[in-house]
């Protein structure tokens, strides 16, 4: 029980912790919220305006089309983002938090 | 009828690799870390390819490049829906579920909770989207069979059923991996050489593709039409059933556990993101391939509602051996996802409900083990007569239907456990309940049932999808449920639920199990 107690407090004393928590937090849920707005916004002119998504742009290209693409374009490129961060940074402090309560 | 005889051809060497893939499993499964999660050896990337397996299933493939092949645009909605829903779980829940559980994502929402009203309500909720994704795979599988090798669709359900808990049975999440690894990679490979070969006849520009189906069948397939959503409502309900379902599929969670730790389960999505990305690019381009170079007509008139657009496609661009490869491959794809979802399914009924409720946590592996395999056969069974007796409906509305029940009440449930403090055991039991329930008795009440096949005059429920309704629902009752009767013991561990979630290590005083 006590190591346990001591465990705790190396944990929850220790500033990098909170910094991990708000930081992932904050990443996490700022680029969800950008994949919603893109997401629904591709749905709401679904919805309210379809015939924009039929103007041609160039040739045989409706607007539509770069348009949908751009949603799977994001899908990657948020994804990417959220990789990057957490592989290096977060990973990074994981690792000196563990180091440091051992 | 010669091009059949080498689909069959390659389908029997797949069922042999693959039986060959479960007997290496099977001397490999000893324990039940084995049994359900692949005993946590699997790496980011094999995982990723397995999640991408799982997910592009027959409705993928067949389903969206038929969509694609018949309506033209439309079928890009329902692909970005399916598609953004791995970077929420990634964002969100992939590396807490892994670090917070064992097997299932009932761990994860019993957490802090009282475990036998949770555990049984996750089970509910497991049962019900793996039974509902069942009966739409198997009936797809069944119809596929009968249309491919002319076998009655009885026969060809239960030669689903039997290969399918072989896998199961004997390999389980090893065999079950890596069956849908290989198939994954021939379902890409086969995908990227119809792709290629589709846009070599238009000089390598989508663009001439885009036109020369404009021009064969109008403009109209170049814009959303008014085939799959009927307003605008109905629209973003279903956007919010493909994003948010995903989430809340218990097969998908499951493979979440099959790797080491946190880093190779972010890894897993951003792979698995990647290839399903990739995936769905190239159905689009081969649905209008099919458009133009088959024929909608013949589409049609082939039957199965457009699931054969791919297919004949193969067929025009590679004769008798490509159909038969696609053909193989899309029904292999069928197999690995049915195997998925049955192991889910026991791995609900034995691991959360025999071992942690009945059993309060104390069974030896040996018995965890039996009662898995047990359960298994019962899935089994179940998945068979479901097959058997849903026959003939509609596939790509059933899989619709599994993502709206999934949103609704696993989704709810799980965001709940892990990122609100004051979520009680009341709370999160109602709100399971609320979107299973909630979701069927809406889509009874709704235009597809009560109207089309109860022949009501109108629908009670307005709207096809009720995703809407019930997943804001379900976050509701779950909120007010907890706020009427507040649980100290829940809100107090929610603290070392945060520590665990994030650091992965344990530091709650009783033993973890």
């Amino acid at each position: 029980m006590n190591a346990n107690a001591s465990l705790v407090e190396a944990i929850e004393g220790d500033p990098r912790f909170r910094e991990l928590v708000t930081k992932r937090t904050r990443l996490a849920w700022t680029l969800t919220g950008a994949m919603l707005v893109i997401y629904f916004g591709f749905i709401a002119i679904v919805a309210f305006a379809p015939e924009w998504l039929g103007i041609f742009i160039s040739g045989a290209i409706t607007l539509g089309i770069p348009i949908g693409l751009a949603v799977i374009a994001a899908a990657f490129v948020l994804t990417g983002l959220y990789v990057y961060r957490a592989n290096s940074e977060f990973d990074r402090l994981t690792r000196d938090i563990l180091e440091g309560i051992k | 009828m010669s091009e059949y005889w080498l689909a069959i051809i390659f389908f029997f060497v797949f069922i042999i690799a693959t039986l060959g893939i479960t007997y290496w499993a099977a001397r490999k499964t000893k324990t039940t870390s084995h049994f359900y999660a692949a005993g946590g050896g699997i790496t980011g990337f094999q995982n990723g390819l397995a999640l991408a397996g799982d997910y592009m299933s027959a409705a993928s493939f067949l389903g969206i490049a038929g969509l694609v092949a018949l309506n033209g645009f439309d079928g890009l909605i329902y692909s970005t829906g399916w598609l953004v829903g791995w970077p929420i779980i990634l964002f969100l829940i992939a590396e807490p579920l892994r670090n917070l559980g064992k097997y299932t994502f009932a761990d994860v929402v019993a957490y802090r909770l009282q475990q036998g009203p949770v555990r049984i309500a996750a089970v509910i909720g497991t049962l019900v989207v793996v039974l509902t994704y069942l009966i739409g795979q198997m009936v797809g599988a069944g119809t596929l069979i009968k249309l491919l090798f002319g076998l009655d669709y009885v026969v060809a359900i239960l030669i689903v059923g039997a290969v399918m808990m072989t896998y199961v049975l004997f390999g389980g999440m090893i065999a079950t991996t890596w069956v849908q690894i290989i198939k994954a990679c021939l379902l890409l490979g086969g995908a990227v050489l119809m792709a290629i070969l589709v846009l070599s006849q238009f000089g390598f520009n989508p663009t001439n593709l885009f036109a020369k189906a404009a021009e064969v069948n109008g403009k109209a397939v170049l814009e959303p039409g008014t085939k799959i959503v009927t307003g605008a409502w109905d629209a973003l309900s279903l956007g919010l059933a493909l994003m948010f379902g995903t989430a809340g599929l218990p097969h998908i969670l499951m493979r979440f556990y099959t790797v080491p730790d946190a880093t190779q389960a972010r890894k897993s999505v951003l792979w698995a993101t990647i290839w399903i990305g990739l995936f769905y690019l190239i159905t689009f381009i081969l649905g209008f391939g099919s458009m133009v170079l088959v024929g909608k007509q013949t589409i049609l008139g082939i039957g199965g509602g457009g699931n054969m657009a791919a297919p004949l496609l193969a067929k025009e661009l590679g004769g008798p051996l490509l159909f038969g490869f696609i053909c193989a491959v899309a029904f292999a794809t069928i197999l690995a996802v049915v195997a998925g979802l049955t192991l889910s399914g026991a791995a609900a009924l034995s691991h959360d409900l025999w071992v942690s409720t009945i059993k309060g946590g104390h069974a030896s592996e040996e018995e965890q083990l039996k009662v898995a395999r047990i359960a298994s056969i019962i899935l089994g069974i179940c998945a068979v007569l479901l097959g058997i007796v849903f026959q003939g409906q509609n596939v790509a509305y059933m899989v619709g239907l599994t993502f709206s029940i999934a949103a609704s009440c696993n989704f709810p449930a799980l965001m709940l456990a892990i990122f609100w403090k004051r979520l009680t055991t009341a709370g999160a039991v109602s709100s399971i309940v609320f979107g299973a329930v909630g979701t069927v008795v809406l889509i009874i009440l709704g235009p597809t049932v009560w109207v089309d096949l109860l022949k009501h005059d109108h629908a009670i429920f307005p709207l096809k999808n009720p995703a809407l309704f019930t997943m804001t629902g379900a976050f509701i009752v779950g909120i007010v449920v907890s706020l009427l009767k507040p649980e100290r013991s829940s809100a107090e561990a929610f603290e070392e639920m945060e520590r665990r979630a994030t650091l992965g290590v344990i530091t709650k005083a009783a033993p973890a199990e």
